[in-house]
């Protein structure tokens, strides 16, 4: 029978079905539900790890000793894991390694649409693309066969639109897989110069072995129909290929690095005029080009964002498609949500005229209106060293005006060496960890500071504040951010003293409480001046309607932030006068 | 079969994903080849959401182009108006009349716009209006919006109105589906005078 899957469930799926016995991760759109998936799998150990780097080498650990094992994470996240990326390909493998990354064409909820392919050509790690629900099934089988038959890890290729759309699959039952003997190897384990020069030859031979035997993989396919126009194409392009050119010859690559060199050459000596359709960087193209092949694509289309069907009617059937424009609207953001914490610290911040250096997850949010508490946002962990930089360069009188905001997940993930650094360098920034006890932005997964395991276990608790005392901050405070007294004081004190600190604002995310009946505030407009003041913390649940300030009954969970910040008492919990 | 292109648009956070996928597993059912794309992150805190259902004889693209929703059925009112251009030139236009204020607009900067039923009046084939929010205060349950919407839907479609009701079975929790039953029958004969045979 077949069922629907998301892209992300069918990978899961696919594990499942090759014997995967150890599953790794740190969560990230679009990739995370891969591993919550296979979670569900009691057979196969799943774990989140601190960061992707981590995840990757707890892979490369149990594949060495001879498991099949898997590590999925989003583009980014290959930056992270790309230290042992690059030499696993060196080690090779024992048990099968399969190494997920899902690339984010589009910018759907990503800081750039960097293109993973690039990281396998220059690691010399052969990659996948599927471009449905069953390929990505089929092809994490297929990539664990590769990887124990070539000795290589395999890298499989996903974009957003794979991930998170739904199609049809056909299960079948797992494969019976042992474990492999593990032999102690220097040779093959130990990378030092001596090893590792021996080693390269050996990756050098294995792509080549592959780009010779790719031409002949099922996972590329050549399907020749009108030979005057045909497109040589990969994952979910190729589905944007047939919805438009029916009738086109197509070459659809499975395996988008190595490229079949014998297949495409062949492919392009019958059919007279060949497009490349990948989304985002010339990669096909480049390779096809240097061999002196030629076909047309980034000419005509973009590096940016996603593709469409549409896009290629316009651009290379040279259709008028004459379509309706879109509506010129007010835009609809992502917001902290109603009762957020994080939104307390922002309006404080503003209030005490602080800048913030930023980082990733839910709070990132903070820096857009009404609140624009932030003015940096790079990559996960950023935000510690990057106020230190700061302050080496302009003072510490000059930091003084600055903070640095990070979320317990991400601090986990890499701002605790940033926090070391400050230390060791004599730096005096002052952190703020907002810890709501969830890693928010990715949809709610544990995390070290939260005490349970992906498999729902209990485990030991990440002291935050022990941690930080650990590494040499004296001044560690934690506080309320509800309670926004406490928290200004914290901020005004720390600011301005002249030693490293420490504030972790503690609450817990709105949405983790579920059971909570809606204790909906209301503004008594007796008493309300109009003067704006709410309007500012950027709570959906407050607007003005018909021309007075009313609270949405549908949204407010009574976090009474508002009602600290109303000068005029106007606005009230349900219930009370 | 052509294919069907199907849009279910509205706030992140609203439900529009479940809705979709109770029709993407119906149409499996009747035994149709689907594709739903679906937005999961950073949108669906309070972002503009979309869900695309594609079912037919074989579908490729997992996408619903500009210009070819046979229905767009949205839970809020400005963001029909935001997808309106997907509708085909015979398309349905579905709206809950539901008005939530996005950051722009809270904040000042641009207002909620007046004039939504007249453009969608003025440019889709065919707009049916409902009142979700009215309607499920008076069944006891604000939570079954969604449910009324799947009603709506569901009167457009040409899937027996039983297996709808098997889904919703299947789908919700036990203990609340009468009343999302008599939800999806609001939205199931919403606009019909059901005294017509008399
Ligand atoms: C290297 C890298 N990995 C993963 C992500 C995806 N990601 C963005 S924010 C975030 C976690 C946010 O959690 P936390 O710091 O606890 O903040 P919250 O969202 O809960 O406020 C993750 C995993 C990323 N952007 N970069």
């Amino acid at each position: 029978m077949k069922r629907l899957m998301l892209g992300n469930e069918a990978v899961a799926r696919g594990a499942y079905e090759s014997g995967v016995k150890v599953s790794t991760a740190y969560p990230g759109t679009p990739s995370t539900e891969i591993t919550e998936f296979i979670a569900k799998y009691e057979e196969i150990y799943a774990q989140w790890s601190p960061n992707e780097k981590v995840a990757l080498e707890v892979a490369i650990g149990s594949s060495i000793s001879g498991a099949r094992s898997i590590c999925a994470m989003k583009h980014v996240g290959l930056n992270v894991a790309a230290d042992p990326l690059f030499t696993v390909s060196y080690t090779g493998v024992n048990g099968g390694l399969v190494i997920i990354v899902a690339d984010d064409p589009g910018m759907h909820s990503s800081q750039n649409e960097q293109d993973s392919r690039y990281y396998a050509r220059s690691a010399h790690i052969p990659m996948l693309e599927p471009s449905d629900s069953q390929e990505a099934k089929d092809f994490v089988k297929e990539a664990f066969n590769i990887s124990e038959k070539y000795d290589t890890p395999v890298l499989i290729r996903l974009t957003t639109r794979l991930s998170h759309s739904q199609s049809l699959v056909k299960t079948s039952q797992p494969d019976e897989v042992a474990l492999k003997e593990y032999n102690k190897d220097a040779t093959k384990y130990v990378m030092m110069p001596g090893m590792a020069i021996k080693r390269h030859v050996v990756v050098e031979n294995r792509m080549n072995q592959i780009t010779e035997d790719a031409s002949k993989f099922v996972l590329n396919d050549a399907s020749y129909d009108d030979l005057e126009v045909g497109f040589i194409t990969s994952g979910i392009p190729y589905q944007y290929v047939k919805e438009v050119f029916p009738n086109a010859s197509v070459l659809k690559l499975g395996m988008v690095n190595p490229l079949p060199k014998s297949l495409i050459q062949d492919f392009c000596s019958k059919v007279k005029k060949v497009y490349i359709i990948e989304e985002l960087e010339p990669i096909f193209e480049e390779q096809i080009k240097s061999w002196g092949i030629e076909v047309i694509g980034k000419d005509l289309l973009t590096v940016q964002g996603e593709y469409s069907a549409n896009l290629l009617k316009e651009k290379i059937k040279n259709e008028d498609l004459n379509l309706a424009a879109a509506e010129t609207l007010p835009g609809r953001p992502p917001v902290l949500c109603a009762g957020c914490p994080h939104r307390s610290i922002y309006y404080r911040l503003n209030k005490l005229g602080k800048h913030a250096t930023g980082d990733i997850g839910c709070y990132t949010l903070g820096a857009i209106e009404p609140l624009k508490g932030l003015d940096t946002c790079i990559d996960m962990g950023a935000s510690i060293p990057m106020l230190h930089g700061i302050e080496k360069a302009r003072g510490r009188e000059y930091t003084k005006d600055w903070v640095a905001i990070i979320g317990d997940s991400t601090f986990v993930h890499s701002g605790i060496t940033g926090l070391i650094d400050i230390v060791y360098n004599k730096g005096c920034s002052t952190v703020m960890i907002l810890d709501n006890s969830t890693t928010g932005m990715t949809g709610h997964q544990d995390n070290p500071a939260t005490g349970v395991t992906l498999k729902g276990e209990k485990t030991k608790q990440l002291d935050l504040p022990l941690l930080c005392k650990s590494v040499g901050i004296n001044r560690v405070r934690v506080v309320d951010p509800f309670k926004y007294k406490d928290l200004e004081n914290a901020i005004t004190e720390e600011t301005s003293i002249e030693e490293p600190s420490v504030i972790i604002a503690k609450a817990p995310c709105q949405l983790l409480d579920k059971h909570s009946v809606p204790k909906q505030n209301y503004i008594d407009v007796e008493k309300c001046k109009d003067c704006g003041m709410c309007l500012k913390l950027g709570c959906p649940a407050i607007k003005k309607s018909h021309g007075i300030m009313v609270i949405d009954d549908t949204l407010c969970v009574g976090c009474n932030l508002c009602i600290g910040v109303c000068k005029f008492q106007a606005i009230k919990k349900a219930g009370v006068q | 079969m052509n294919t069907k292109n199907i849009l279910i648009v509205g706030v992140g956070g609203q439900g529009t994903l479940l809705t979709s996928r109770i029709l993407g597993n119906l149409a499996v059912d009747l035994g149709y080849d689907v594709k739903l794309s679906e937005v999961h992150g950073m949108s669906q805190r309070g972002g503009s959401v979309v869900t695309h259902v594609r079912y037919g004889t074989k579908v490729y693209s997992p996408l619903v182009e500009v210009g070819e929703a046979d229905i767009i059925l949205s839970f809020e009112k400005m963001e029909a108006l935001r997808w309106k251009h997907f509708l085909s030139a015979e398309g349905k236009m579905l709206v809950n009349t539901q008005e939530s204020d996005p950051m722009p607009v809270i904040t000042g900067s641009a207002s909620y716009p007046t004039d939504i039923m007249e453009k969608l009046y003025a440019d889709c084939k065919e707009v049916i209006e409902i009142d979700g929010v009215s309607i499920a205060k008076e069944l006891g349950n604000i939570r079954v919006v969604n449910t009324i919407l799947l009603g709506l839907l569901a009167q457009s479609m040409d899937i027996p109105k039983d297996q709808w009701i098997e889904a919703i079975k299947l789908t919700v929790p036990e203990k609340t589906i009468d009343i999302n039953i008599q939800a999806f029958e609001k939205g199931y004969y919403h606009g019909i005078n059901l005294n017509r045979e008399v």
